[in-house]
């Protein structure tokens, strides 16, 4: 079996005085895709903050790449190959796209290179049209594909993308599945959060569904494509 | 005519010389939204390293680099120890903590250098002056001044918007988060600003003392002028600072020579104006 690259024993993760994480365990191998589902509010995208540092978890574990980086700031955990694609994106509207992608380009940690500002350019030409433009003039799909950009530049083996297709215009949408296929192609590992199931399960492996801070349910996508129900029990579509 | 251009000349050094402190003060306030009552005591300090390194090598020049080295090394201590522990606190606490250090910083001052006036010699390099005109002369090290400040405005817009580290910075101040989540240390990043800013404070004091002669309090009268320069400037944007430096350089000087009995607001009035005209500064932060 693959190795673990990002592993998550029994976190509970607080908001001030709201417990929103009650002991939450989640893993994903190198090479891996896993869609992390749930209706909104339920804690996926703390659970996603608990594991890369920025909401440090109250209680639990954090592992990466096998090292206990439960205390590790931020920035040490995401330099072991993660790369994070935040919902609202978290573009720098103050610098242009260029220096965007620039400010954060590095190879990864085995000293690899496969993306370089040039492949980012090729794989997202309207980037390429508007390399001068602030990160604030961009229309949303731009944005999206600005961010994903800038985490591919940064070398990942592991991929986390929440919410990338929220708000955008059908066809931008697609346009951005078509993206991430390509990137899964290449043998990164994914977590993807979405709202749309049917896509999200075409791309992973296997499923993970948080109802109020807790794994409800697990799945591999297989089950998930043929048996749709049980899956659609626990999100409420 | 002579006249007119010498006061030109003391304006642009003038407010050359405050864009050194105030773009530092901007800085920190725009980047790490730290308050720091303390950056005028850091001017202070740069003068009286220049005066205690001076008399001890014998060479300003020698004192210029091992003031610089220092001042580095004592903003890099300070934000590890103190300021690092501001950035969520709020402004109350923030001046509370920058203005204990101002007594800590003077007291300090008198106890190892006491309370004396000092001056500084100017280094014999630069010792002369310049004919401008028939009758009148224009002394070198002010012109030195001037040239040493543009070089230092000059580096600083290539370090903030053509390197890596600069584009971090700018990034740092809109979504620190995100920085963080890049894959880059913030923290040490907002601590390389924060001893940047202290040494260009730091170097400004070193260069002003053949000037200025140093004096206990030289740190407060300058850090009100800085507030005023970022103030007017609009907080946060270097190039802000350096339009408002000139233009206070400009209105101060002229000020005291055409109307010596309003020169003391003239300043103020300046602010004033800006601010009904512009309520966030010259410049939107950068």
């Amino acid at each position: 079996m693959a190795d673990v690259l990002l592993e998550a024993h029994e976190l509970h993760t607080y908001y001030g005085a709201s417990h929103v994480l009650h002991g939450v365990g989640f893993t994903v191998r190198e090479g891996e895709a896993v869609g992390l589902m749930g209706r909104n509010g339920m804690g996926k995208t703390t659970l996603i903050k608990s594991m890369l540092g920025i909401v440090p978890p109250r209680s639990g574990t954090v592992r990466v790449r096998g090292y206990d980086a439960t205390r590790w700031p931020t920035f040490r955990i995401t330099r072991q190959g993660i790369a994070y694609v935040p919902e609202g994106r978290g573009i720098f509207p103050n610098l242009s796209v260029r220096e965007n992608l620039q400010m954060a380009a590095r190879p990864a940690l085995d000293g690899r290179c496969d993306w370089t500002y040039g492949r980012v350019l090729e794989t997202f030409p309207r980037l390429a049209e508007r390399l001068s433009h602030g990160g604030a003039q961009l229309s949303g799909g731009e944005q999206q594909m600005l961010t994903i950009g800038r985490a591919l530049l940064t070398n990942p083996s592991l991929l986390i993308l929440d919410e990338a297709t929220e708000g955008l215009a059908p066809l931008i949408a697609r346009e951005i599945w078509r993206i991430v296929r390509e990137i899964r192609g290449s043998g990164i590992a994914a977590v993807i959060v979405d709202k749309n199931y049917a896509h999200v399960t075409a791309i992973t492996d296997r499923n993970v569904v948080l109802v109020k801070g807790q794994v409800a349910y697990e799945c591999d996508s297989a089950t998930a494509r043929s048996d749709p129900a049980a899956l659609h029990a626990f999100l409420g579509v | 005519m002579e006249f007119a251009l010498i006061q030109l000349l003391n304006a642009l050094q003038y407010g050359l010389l405050l864009f050194l402190v105030a773009s530092g003060l901007t800085l920190i306030f725009g980047i790490m939204g730290i308050i720091n009552l303390a950056h005028g005591s850091f001017y202070m300090i740069g003068a009286y390293m220049a005066f205690t390194l001076s008399s001890l090598t014998g060479s300003l020049a020698v004192a210029m680099v091992l003031g610089v080295v220092l001042s580095v090394v004592l903003g890099l201590f300070l934000e590890w120890a103190l300021f690092a522990h501001l950035y969520r606190r709020d402004h109350l606490e923030q001046v509370l903590l920058t203005y204990g250090l101002i007594l800590i910083f003077e007291e300090l001052r008198s106890l190892i250098v006491g309370n004396d006036v000092h001056g500084v010699t100017v280094p014999p390099m630069f010792g002369g002056s310049i004919a401008l005109g028939d009758t009148m002369t224009y002394p070198v090290y002010r012109l030195v001044i001037s040239a040493v400040c543009v070089v230092i405005a000059l580096g600083m817009y290539l370090l903030i918007q053509k390197t890596r580290l600069g584009m971090m910075i700018r990034a740092g101040a809109s979504n620190r988060e995100m920085v963080g989540v890049l894959g880059v240390n913030v923290n040490l990043v907002f601590r390389l600003v924060f001893a940047l800013g202290v040494a260009l404070a730091a170097f400004a004091g070193m260069l002003a003392a053949p000037v200025s002669s140093v004096y206990p309090g030289m740190g407060q009268q300058v850090l009100i002028i800085c507030f005023v320069v970022v103030v007017i400037g609009g907080i946060g944007s270097v190039w802000g600072a350096l339009a408002a430096s000139l233009l206070i350089g400009l209105v101060d000087t002229f000020g005291k020579v055409l109307v010596p009995e309003y020169a003391g607001v003239a300043v103020y009035v300046l602010m004033a104006a800006i601010l009904l005209w512009r309520p966030e500064g010259l410049f939107r932060r950068a």
